[in-house]
C-alpha cells in the first residue's frame, strides 16, 4: 500500500508541473504588453521595469517559465498591485474559508447523495425513485447563484431564519455556533448541484453491479437481500463511486465562486472574481494555482481510497 | 448464460428512435418546451416586443402585469419581457456553441488518441488530463481573466473547459471499438487508417458524442449564464439571461422579480434540455432500451395460474414438474422453457444438454428462482427439493435453502466471484449466512474445504483475491463454495464451459468424486455431449425450451430416439475418427441447401 | 519460387519489455518463441493449443496486424518485410483472416452488401458492375440467401454471420486463408455445417488453410497435418491421422486424454 501511494505521489508531480504550465501558457494569451495588463492602473515605468525583472519577459518563454516557476517554489507568488500585498498572504488568507465552505458541501453532497442513490436504485421505479429522481432533475438543473438569491429572499428576507452573508457576524460573533449559522445556507446551495450528480451516478451504479454475475452468486449462497445490496453491491458500486466525489471536489471548488459571490463569504472564489473584474492577473494566477493543487491532492486521496477497495487496481 | 441473452424476448418490429422518444412522457414534454423556447427566441425580432435596450427611468423596477410591461420592468426601465426573450436568445447561442465545439475538438482527440494508442495517446490524454486537473470553472475564470471579460471569450472559456470530458469519454468509446474485430477485418480488406477511423469507428462511437452533448448542453448554458452573472461573459449592452440576474441582484430585496424572472428562466431551459438529453440517451443506449439495467428482485417473479401440491410423497431428492418460464417485456410474456419435468435421485448425475437458447440456463436458475426479474417469470410448474414444493416458499424459506441444501456452480468464475472479496472471505460467508458459528471456525472450515477441492496451500491462498489465481483454481473455489454447507444438490451451470481441456478433465473428474464420496445430486448443464457422456448417468436433450428426450446415458448416445438429438449427436465429431466425419455428416445437410 | 504457401523461420513474438516512466522494465510475455512451420499449397495445417499457447498471436503476425520481434515469415513466395512495407493491401491480397467471433467481425452499423464493397473496391479494383456481381457470387458460394446483401448484421445467427465473414474473406481472393478458432463460438450442429463450407471452398477454390482451434476433434476433421502449440513453441507437428493416432509429446498425450469423448471407454 505504502509503495502505492509513494507512486501516485510521484505520479502527482507532473500533474502540478503540467498545471503550473498551462496557468503559465493562459497568461500568455493576454493580449498586448503583459507588463502593462499585470499592472493595469499602476503601470509607472518603474513598476513595468520591476514586473520586467522579475518575471524575464525579455528572455524566451521557456526561460521564463524556470524563472516563474523557481519564484513559485520559494512561496514567491508576485505582489498585487491593486490590493497592495504579496499574492501568497491574500491567497493563504482566503483559503481556509474556501476549505470550509467546499468541505462542508462535499460532506454533504457524499453523504446525501450516496444515500439517495442507493434508495433509489433498491426502489427503482418506485415512488422513493421517482423523487429522488425528481429532485436530482431540479438540482442538476438549477443555477447554483440564483438558488442561493431564492434561499437568501426566503431563510433572510422573508423568515429572518439566517443570517444572508458572511462568514461570522460583524458584531460579537466569531465562534463556532455563528460559524455553523453562516455556514447553512451557502454550504446547502452549494451542495444542491453535487448531490444530484453524486446520487444520480450512485443510482447507475448500483443497477449496473446488481446485474452482475457475482451478485446472482452471492444470491445462490443464501444471502439475505440485505447482505447482497449493502454488503455486496453497495461495495463493488463504491469503487466507481469514489472517483465520482473525487471529480465533484472540482465542481464545489468551481461552485464556490458564484456561492461565494452571492453569500460574500470571504474566499478565494470571491477573491477570483473581484482579481478578473480588476485584471489583477497575479492575484488569479496564484488562487487558481492553490486551488488546482488542492483539487489534484483530494483527487490523489480518491485513488488511494479506490485502490484499498479495489485489489486489482495496485497491480 | 448465453441462452438468456439470446433468447430474450425481442421486440418483432422495432419502433423507430422518434417513437421511442415520444413514448417518454417527460422527454416528450420537455422537448416541447424547449421547442417553444427556441421559437420564441428565434422569432425575437419579429415579436411585437419594446426594444430590449431602451431605457425610462420613470418606470424603473415597474412590478410585473404592470401596463404595456407584462413581467415589468429592470432598474433602468427597460421591459423585462423583451429582454428575457433577447437574453435566452444570446444564452442559447452561446451555449449551443461551446457545446458544438467541445464535441468537435474534444471528440477529435478523443478518436485519435484511442484509435492511434501508443504515444499519440498517452501525449493527447495527459494533455487532457491536465486541463482535468483543474477545478472545472477556475480554469474557465483563468482565461477570461488573461482574454479580458467579454461574452466570446466566455465561450471560448466554457468549451476548452469542456473538451477533456469529451475526449475522455470518446477515447474510451473509441478504444473498446478499436479492439473489436471488425476494424482488424477492414484493415485487411485494404482500408488505410484514416478511412477505418472515420467510416468504421466514427459511426459506432457517434450515438455516444450525440449522447455526451444532449447530455452537456444543459450544463454549458449554466456555465456561461454563471460567468456572466459574475459580469465576466456579457458585457452590456449585450444581455444574456445570466447578465440579466447579474445585474438586477443589487435590487434583490426592493425588486425581487427582476432576479426571478430570468433564474426562472434559465431553470426551465436547462431542466427541459435536461430531460429531453436523458431520453435522448435512454434510447441511444442500447442496454437502458433493452432493460439490461433493471434491478433484479431476489427471487423471481412467481406467476402460475395453478399451485402445485405442496409435498410429494417417496420423492427423489429433485423433481421438477411442468415447470414453464418465461420472459415479460411488458406486454407479453415470451416463454423460454416450457413444461420441464425431469427427477435427479441423491449421488445420481443428470445432464441437461441443448445449444444455445435452449434454455438449460434458464432451467437451472429457475429452481431456485434465481432467473433475473425483471424480465423473468415463473409462470407454472412445481420444484420439489426432498418432497417440498420450494416455489411456494415464503421468501426467506426459499433463500435459505439456496446454498444450503441446494448450491450452484457457475460458468465463468472470473466474473461469478466478487472481485473485491478474498475467497477464503467468500466461502466463510457462504458458512456463516446458513450456521451461527464464529468467523474463525468460519475460516478454519473455508480452507479446510479448499483442501477438499483440491488447492494446494490453502491457507495462504485463502487470502489472495479470485483476480490472482488461475481459471481452474477459480472454479475450485467456486466448487467449495457450493459444498460449504454439505447440500444435497449441486447445480453446476457450464461449469467447465471457460476452461482448458486439460483443466476442464480435472474439474469434472472432482466434480465426479466430490459426488462419489457425499451421494450429491448433481445436475450438469453443458452443450458439450463429450462431458455428458464422461460424467452423467442420465441425460435430458433440451431444444427451444422442451426437453424432448431424455434417458440413460448410454442408451441415447447409442440410439437417440428424438430426430433432433440425432442429429445433434452425428454432428459432434470424434476423436480420431479425422476427415470421415465430415464425409459422415455431409448427407445430413444436402436437403437443407435447397 | 517453392512449393509453400506460408514458411515460417524461427519467428519470435514477445509483448512488453519496454520501460517504464521510471526506468523499471515491464514484465514480458514471450507469446511466440523460435516457431519454424511450413503451410504447403492446398493444405489445411491446423494448429492445435490451449489459451496462452500463442496460437492467435502467431495468426495476427501472419496477415500483418502484428509485428514479429524476429524471424522471417514468407507469404505466397513473397517476403513478409516487403508485404509489410507496401503496407495492408499488399497483405489483403494475399492472405486473409477470419475471426473467432463472427458477430464482431461484422460493423453493426454496415450493411452486408456495403461491408464484401470494401474489398472488392480496394483489394480488387472492380468496377461497380463486376463489384455487383461478385457480391452476388460470393454469397452464393457461402450458401446465403440474394437479399442477405441488404441486411444488417445483427439480422443473422453466428453461423450465417460467420459464412458472411469467410464471404468478406474470400472476396480479396487470397489464395491463403488463417482460420483463427472460426466454429468455436458456434453450436455443433452449425459448427459441422461451417467446417463442409470450409472443406468445400478449399477444394474448390484450391486454397490453402491455416486453421486454428482448442478443440483437437474439429482440427482433427479437416486438417491434413497438425501442429500441437505449448506455451508458444510447436512441441509436435505431423499428419493427422499419425499424430492423434500415436502421439509423441508428453504434452499431446495430455491433451489427447482430457478431451471428452462420447464412447467412453469407462463410464464408471
Amino acid at each position: 500500500m505504502t509503495a502505492y501511494i509513494g507512486k501516485r505521489l510521484l505520479a502527482a508531480i507532473p500533474v502540478i508541473l503540467g498545471l503550473s504550465i498551462i496557468v503559465f501558457l493562459v497568461m500568455k494569451l493576454i493580449p498586448g504588453d503583459p507588463a502593462q495588463a499585470l499592472l493595469g492602473s499602476y503601470a509607472t515605468p518603474d513598476n513595468v521595469e520591476r514586473i520586467n525583472r522579475a518575471l524575464g519577459l525579455d528572455r524566451s518563454w521557456p526561460e521564463q517559465y524556470v524563472i516563474w516557476i523557481g519564484n513559485l517554489l520559494q512561496g514567491d507568488f508576485g505582489r498585487s498591485y491593486i490590493l497592495n500585498r504579496p499574492v501568497i498572504d491574500e491567497v493563504l488568507d482566503r483559503f481556509s474559508a474556501t476549505l470550509i465552505l467546499a468541505g462542508a458541501s462535499l460532506l454533504i453532497c457524499s453523504v446525501l447523495g450516496i444515500l439517495a442513490g442507493i434508495v433509489s436504485a433498491v426502489r427503482q421505479f418506485g415512488w422513493t425513485d421517482r423523487i429522488v429522481t425528481f429532485f436530482v432533475l431540479i438540482g442538476i438543473s438549477m443555477p447554483a447563484f440564483f438558488l442561493g438569491l431564492v434561499l437568501i429572499l426566503l431563510f433572510a428576507v422573508q423568515w429572518r431564519l439566517l443570517p444572508a452573508s458572511g462568514m461570522y457576524a460583524v458584531y460579537g460573533g466569531g465562534d463556532l455556533p455563528d460559524l455553523l449559522r453562516h455556514l447553512i445556507l451557502p454550504a446547502g446551495t452549494l451542495a444542491i448541484v453535487a448531490t444530484g450528480v453524486v446520487a444520480r451516478l450512485t443510482r447507475a451504479a448500483m443497477l449496473e453491479v446488481l446485474r452482475q454475475d457475482f451478485i446472482r452468486t452471492a444470491r445462490a449462497k443464501g444471502l439475505s437481500e440485505n447482505a447482497v445490496i449493502y454488503r455486496h453491491a453497495f461495495r463493488a458500486a463504491l469503487v466507481s463511486i469514489i472517483p465520482v466525489i473525487g471529480i465533484q471536489t472540482g465542481f464545489v471548488l468551481g461552485g464556490a465562486v458564484y456561492i461565494e459571490t452571492v453569500f460574500q463569504w470571504p474566499g478565494l472564489g470571491q477573491m477570483l472574481v473581484k482579481a478578473v473584474s480588476t485584471r489583477d492577473l497575479l492575484l488569479v494566477q496564484g488562487g487558481v494555482l492553490v486551488a488546482a493543487t488542492l483539487y489534484v491532492l483530494v483527487n490523489l486521496l480518491a485513488d488511494v481510497a479506490q485502490a484499498m477497495l479495489d485489489p486489482r487496481l495496485k497491480a | 448464460m448465453t441462452d438468456m441473452t439470446l433468447s430474450a424476448p425481442e421486440p418483432r418490429k422495432r419502433r423507430s428512435n422518434w417513437q421511442l422518444l415520444m413514448a417518454n412522457r417527460l422527454a416528450a414534454a420537455g422537448l416541447f418546451l424547449f421547442g417553444f423556447i427556441v421559437i420564441l427566441a428565434v422569432l425575437a425580432p419579429v415579436l411585437p416586443l419594446p426594444n430590449p435596450d431602451i431605457t425610462d427611468q420613470p418606470n424603473r423596477l415597474l412590478p410585473p402585469f404592470a401596463d404595456g410591461h407584462l413581467l415589468g420592468t429592470d432598474h433602468l426601465g427597460r421591459d423585462i419581457l423583451s429582454r428575457l426573450i433577447w437574453g435566452t436568445q444570446v444564452s442559447l447561442i452561446v451555449g449551443v456553441s461551446a457545446t458544438a465545439l467541445a464535441a468537435i475538438f474534444g471528440s477529435l482527440i478523443g478518436l485519435v488518441a484511442g484509435y492511434a494508442r501508443g504515444a499519440t495517446d498517452s501525449v493527447l490524454m495527459r494533455f487532457v488530463d491536465m486541463l482535468m486537473a483543474f477545478p472545472y470553472i477556475l480554469l474557465a475564470i483563468a482565461i477570461v481573466a488573461a482574454l479580458g471579460p467579454g461574452l466570446l471569450n466566455a465561450l471560448y472559456a466554457i468549451a476548452i473547459v469542456n473538451i477533456p470530458f469529451f475526449a475522455r469519454n470518446i477515447r474510451g468509446v473509441t478504444v473498446s471499438i478499436r479492439n473489436r474485430e471488425f476494424v482488424d477485418a477492414a484493415r485487411l480488406s485494404g482500408k488505410s487508417h484514416p478511412a477505418i477511423l472515420f467510416t468504421e469507428v466514427l459511426p459506432n462511437v457517434l450515438p455516444v458524442i450525440v449522447i455526451t452533448m444532449s447530455t452537456t448542453v444543459g450544463w454549458m448554458i449554466l456555465e456561461t449564464a454563471g460567468l456572466s452573472f459574475l459580469g465576466l461573459g456579457a458585457q452590456p449592452p449585450t444581455s444574456d439571461l445570466g447578465s440579466m440576474l447579474g445585474q438586477a441582484r443589487a435590487q434583490l430585496f426592493t425588486a425581487p422579480h427582476a432576479s426571478i424572472i430570468p433564474g426562472i428562466m434559465i431553470f426551465v431551459l436547462v431542466m427541459c434540455i435536461n430531460l429531453l438529453g436523458d431520453g435522448i440517451r435512454d434510447v441511444l443506449d442500447p442496454r437502458l432500451r433493452s432493460g439490461a439495467l433493471d434491478r433484479p428482485m431476489p427471487i423471481t417473479k412467481i406467476d402460475r395460474k395453478t399451485k402445485p401440491a405442496a409435498t410429494l410423497e417417496d420423492a427423489p431428492a429433485l423433481v421438477v414438474d411442468n415447470l414453464s418460464t418465461g420472459f415479460d417485456d411488458g406486454k407479453a410474456i415470451t416463454p423460454a422453457v416450457r413444461d420441464i419435468s425431469f427427477r435427479l435421485g441423491k449421488g445420481e448425475c443428470l445432464g441437461l444438454i441443448g445449444e444455445s437458447g435452449s434454455g438449460k440456463s434458464v432451467t437451472a436458475l429457475s429452481l431456485m428462482g434465481l432467473v433475473a426479474s425483471p424480465p423473468g417469470v415463473i409462470t407454472a410448474g412445481g420444484v420439489y427439493v426432498g418432497g417440498r414444493e420450494v416455489l411456494s416458499l415464503r421468501e426467506q424459506e426459499l433463500i435459505g435453502l439456496r446454498g444450503g441444501r441446494v448450491a450452484y456452480v457457475f460458468q465463468d468464475p472470473l466474473t461469478t466471484l466478487h472481485p473485491l472479496f478474498r475467497v477464503g472471505e467468500q466461502i466463510a460467508e457462504a458458512i456463516l449466512v446458513h450456521e451461527s458459528v464464529g468467523k474463525s471456525e468460519a475460516h478454519r472450515r473455508a480452507v479446510e474445504l479448499m483442501e477438499t477441492v483440491g488447492i494446494r496451500d490453502a491457507r495462504s491462498r485463502a487470502s489472495a483475491y479470485p483476480h490472482e489465481l488461475s481459471g481452474g483454481q477459480r472454479q475450485r473455489i467456486g466448487i467449495a463454495m457450493a459444498l460449504a454447507n454439505d447440500p444435497d444438490i449441486i447445480i453446476a451451470d457450464e461449469p467447465t464451459t471457460a476452461l482448458d481441456v486439460t483443466v476442464q478433465a480435472r474439474i469434472l473428474e472432482l466434480l465426479q468424486n466430490l459426488r462419489r464420496e457425499r451421494g450429491l445430486a448433481l445436475l450438469l448443464i453443458t452443450h458439450d455431449f463429450g462431458v455428458v457422456a464422461q460424467v452423467c448417468d442420465r441425460v435430458a436433450v433440451m431444444k427451444n425450451g422442451e426437453i424432448v428426450e431424455q434417458g440413460e446415458t448410454g442408451a441415447v448416445l447409442r440410439d437417440p430416439q428424438h430426430d433432433y438429438t440425432k442429429r445433434l449427436i452425428a454432428c459432434v465429431p470424434e476423436l480420431g475418427e479425422g476427415q470421415a466425419f465430415l464425409d459422415r455428416v455431409r448427407p445430413l445437410f444436402v436437403e437443407a441447401r435447397t | 519460387m517453392s512449393d509453400n504457401a506460408v514458411e515460417m523461420r524461427d519467428l519470435v513474438k514477445t509483448f512488453g519489455g519496454g520501460r517504464s516512466l521510471f526506468g523499471r522494465r515491464a514484465s514480458e510475455v514471450h507469446a511466440v518463441k523460435g516457431i519454424s512451420l511450413d503451410l504447403q499449397r492446398g493444405e489445411t495445417l491446423g494448429i492445435v493449443g490451449e489459451s496462452g499457447s500463442g496460437k492467435s498471436t502467431l495468426a495476427r503476425m501472419l496477415v500483418g496486424l502484428e509485428a514479429p520481434t524476429s524471424g522471417t515469415m514468407q507469404i505466397d513466395g513473397k517476403p513478409w518485410a516487403e508485404l509489410a512495407a507496401t503496407g495492408s493491401r499488399a497483405f489483403g491480397r494475399t492472405i486473409q483472416y477470419v475471426f473467432q467471433d463472427p458477430v464482431a467481425s461484422l460493423n453493426p452499423r454496415k450493411t452486408i452488401g456495403e461491408i464484401l464493397d470494401v474489398p472488392l473496391r480496394l483489394l480488387c479494383g472492380y468496377d461497380a458492375g463486376k463489384r455487383a456481381s461478385r457480391k452476388k457470387e460470393l454469397v452464393d458460394a457461402v450458401q446465403m440467401p440474394l437479399d442477405t446483401l441488404e441486411r444488417f448484421p445483427h439480422e443473422f445467427s453466428g453461423g450465417q454471420a460467420q459464412r458472411i465473414a469467410i464471404a468478406r474473406a474470400l472476396a480479396a481472393e487470397a489464395r491463403i486463408l488463417v482460420l483463427d478458432e472460426p466454429v468455436s463460438a458456434l453450436d455443433v450442429s452449425v459448427q459441422a455445417q461451417v467446417l463442409l463450407l470450409l472443406q468445400q471452398l478449399r477444394d474448390d477454390l484450391g486454397l490453402s488453410y491455416l486453421f486454428i482451434s482448442h478443440d483437437l476433434a474439429v482440427v482433427e476433421s479437416i486438417s491434413d497435418r497438425v501442429a500441437v502449440m505449448y506455451l508458444g513453441e510447436v512441441v509436435e507437428i505431423g499428419p493427422a491421422a499419425r499424430l492423434f493416432a500415436a502421439p509423441q509429446h508428453d504434452y499431446t498425450k495430455a491433451l489427447i486424454a482430457s478431451a471428452p469423448r462420447l464412447t467412453s471407454p469407462d463410464i464408471a
